[in-house]
């Protein structure tokens, strides 16, 4: 059911994958989460940056991440001060593959890149991205670069 | 109607637009008509059973629904909706607005001349300025970082509302193309330094203002001693390591700093670093990997955004001075000039902040171009040829490809005869429009100034091209030294 999407890649920057590694293994056992920014043209999406966001979830952050409606417009100016874009989200699945869960499914936005890091025992792992399709069904795996 | 905000995931869906105008007197009805318009929405902000989903926000200006009367709040004329992605689900948390206490406390005082009283009798007449106002404005300083474009209308403008002391840092040179927005310097100041030029053009204004001018970077040795000694700081710097710099001795020493930043059509304003309320670095406490955000020179700038921006900071400051009105603090104030739109975002002190938090770790200034990344580029790192060398090999016929990595607008104003416009945002794609194999030409890669076409040399290197040179100082250096018949810009 999951497939790659043809022409659609993400190229993680050195930093930005250094940032959401560090970040998974020092929130472990918890979920961490944070936003992606960078620049996007057809298909292709260029994550410079990642930005380190507060887990405000209710529910119990072994288990569940969510980032507040005050950081997500605080994403969305910090991309606009960089001339760039708010291209997606992390977060982390401590003890659990990169794999989205129907959690993660039923809560995505369109037209983001998803970067998931499973982090076992503390250390950060596999770092997969996906993204919803438009109907909302799945996700789509996209190919990290 | 009623504008909406679209959040970046679902601008796609609205034609790229980031506001629609919608019809309907509750919350309800403007979401209706807005999924009217554009049905493929409806599937991102209502469940099967056309209910709102749990982790969209919308908010009535600064108010969540949630708080109001849900989706039957009603709308009245002046209201903005935004709808604000809740990432992964979950409610709403009404966060505290930050202090808003605390006016920058003049160090001298200064009475008032009779030619001051003519001077500033618009002043005078306002209640909330006054006598004492006016009084409190001469007996204060405020130091400009900068004589740029943000600097010069605030400069302006503080000078003519008869703050007493302004002091200015700076060691640029005036250069033509600074003359587009940075209005204290004139055509016949080009060359000279801008701190002279500024000094002129602030005195012609008003001469019984004091001027006092430091030619010199503004650094992590310095800065103390040069905020001490006044009651405003205004942030007209364009770049990270300086912002966050004024950013940490403002909050050292406990100076308010009236900020603002531009990019294109774009800027930004806040007052930062007053007891209780937020600093630079509750909102931005990482800065952006070097590269990531074009110079002004790359970006481009629109003259008159500047102009609105500095203003803005001047206007807090002198509120700051006066002790009066609403400042902007904890709030965060977007300007889009492009479709003439102002928002405003609040903003709390983080009590985890390294610099104005509960418990700092940060209590000195550091080494801020260490902390932004800024290392000068390894020697040797990528291949690189200079414009002579290129010239030569043009002459002896080689067989070259030259890749030019800037934006067609600036290929439109003067570009190496033979080559290739690809942007350098598009180039990852467009690979397979560049010479392969064994017998393809060399590519030589150039943009403006050498800083695009070296990240375009390694994305090269990093897909299999091996014959590749960044062009050194890029067409400036082309121009100056091999071509002079075409345009700088």
């Amino acid at each position: 059911m999951i497939y790659i999407q043809q022409g659609t890649s993400v190229q993680l920057s050195a930093r930005a994958t250094a940032t959401i590694r560090r970040h998974g293994a020092a929130a472990y056992p918890y979920e961490c989460c944070g936003a992606l920014i960078g620049r996007q043209a057809d298909g292709f999406v260029e994550i410079v940056e990642a930005t380190e966001l507060e887990n405000v979830t209710e529910e119990g952050p072994r288990r569940r991440f969510r980032v507040s409606p005050t950081d997500y417009r605080q994403s969305e100016a910090r991309a606009r001060e960089l001339g760039a874009e708010l291209l997606g989200f992390y977060h982390s699945h401590p003890d659990h593959p990169a794999q989205p869960s129907q959690y993660d499914l039923d809560h995505a936005w369109p037209n983001f890149s998803y970067v998931i890091v499973a982090v076992a025992n503390g250390e950060a792992g596999d770092l997969r991205s996906w993204r919803l399709r438009p109907d909302r069904s799945a996700f789509d795996e996209e190919s990290i670069a | 109607m009623t504008p909406i905000l679209i959040p970046t995931p679902l601008r796609a869906y609205t034609g790229k637009q980031d506001t629609v105008q919608v019809a309907g007197a509750t919350i309800g009805e403007a979401l209706a008509d807005l999924t009217a318009k554009f049905g493929d929405l409806r599937a991102h902000l209502f469940t099967g059973d056309g209910k709102l989903r749990s982790f969209v926000n919308v908010y009535v200006n600064d108010e969540d629904i949630r708080y109001l009367q849900k989706e039957a709040t009603p709308l009245k004329a002046g209201d903005t909706i935004s709808i604000v992605p809740s990432v992964a689900g979950g409610s709403a948390s009404a966060e505290a607005a930050a202090d808003t206490a605390g006016a920058a406390a003049p160090a001298r005082s200064a009475e008032l001349t009779p030619d001051d009283i003519k001077r500033y009798s618009r002043h005078l007449i306002l209640p909330e300025v006054g006598i004492d106002g006016q009084q409190k404005l001469k007996a204060a300083s405020v130091l400009c970082i900068g004589a740029g474009g943000l600097g010069s209308p605030a400069a302006l403008y503080l000078a003519a509302a008869g703050v007493g002391r302004l002091g200015i840092v700076d060691f640029d040179a005036v250069d033509v193309s600074n003359l587009q927005r940075q209005i204290l310097h004139g055509t016949a100041d080009v060359g000279r330094s801008k701190l002279q030029s500024a000094k002129d053009r602030l005195l012609a204004i008003n001469p019984e203002l004091e001027v006092d001018t430091y030619e010199t970077a503004l650094t992590s040795k310095n800065a103390l001693d040069l905020f001490k000694d006044y009651d405003v700081i205004l942030d007209g710097t364009d770049n990270f390591p300086t912002r966050y710099l004024v950013n940490d001795a403002c909050v050292l020493l406990g100076k308010p700093n009236a900020y603002g930043s531009i990019f294109r059509f774009e800027g930004q304003a806040s007052v930062f670093a007053v007891p209780g309320g937020p600093c630079y670095r509750c909102l931005y406490p990482e800065p952006p990997p070097p590269g990531l955000v074009p110079s002004c020179a790359e970006g481009g700038v629109l003259g008159v955004l500047p102009g609105v921006i500095g203003t803005i900071q001047a206007t807090e400051a002198i509120k700051l001075i006066l002790g009066t009105g609403q400042p902007l603090v904890g709030r965060l104030l977007l300007y889009d000039a492009f479709n003439m739109k102002f928002r405003e975002l609040k903003l709390r002190r983080d009590p985890e902040c390294p610099v104005c938090g509960d418990h700092p770790t940060v209590k000195a200034l550091i080494d801020y171009d260490q902390f932004c990344g800024v290392a000068p580029a390894a020697p040797g790192a990528i291949a690189e040829t200079t414009v002579a060398e290129l010239k030569a090999r043009i002459d002896r016929g080689d067989r070259l490809f030259i890749l030019d990595v800037r934006e067609p607008n600036e290929f439109q104003i003067c570009r190496i005869a033979g080559s290739t416009l690809i942007p350098l945002g598009e180039l990852p794609r467009r690979l397979s429009e560049l010479p392969q194999g064994a017998d393809a030409p060399e590519i030589v890669v150039h943009c403006k100034m050498g800083g695009r076409s070296a990240k375009a040399v390694r994305t090269l290197t990093e897909n299999g091209f091996t014959r590749v040179q960044n062009l050194k100082g890029g067409i400036l250096e082309w121009i100056d030294k091999v071509d002079p018949t075409q345009s700088k810009y």
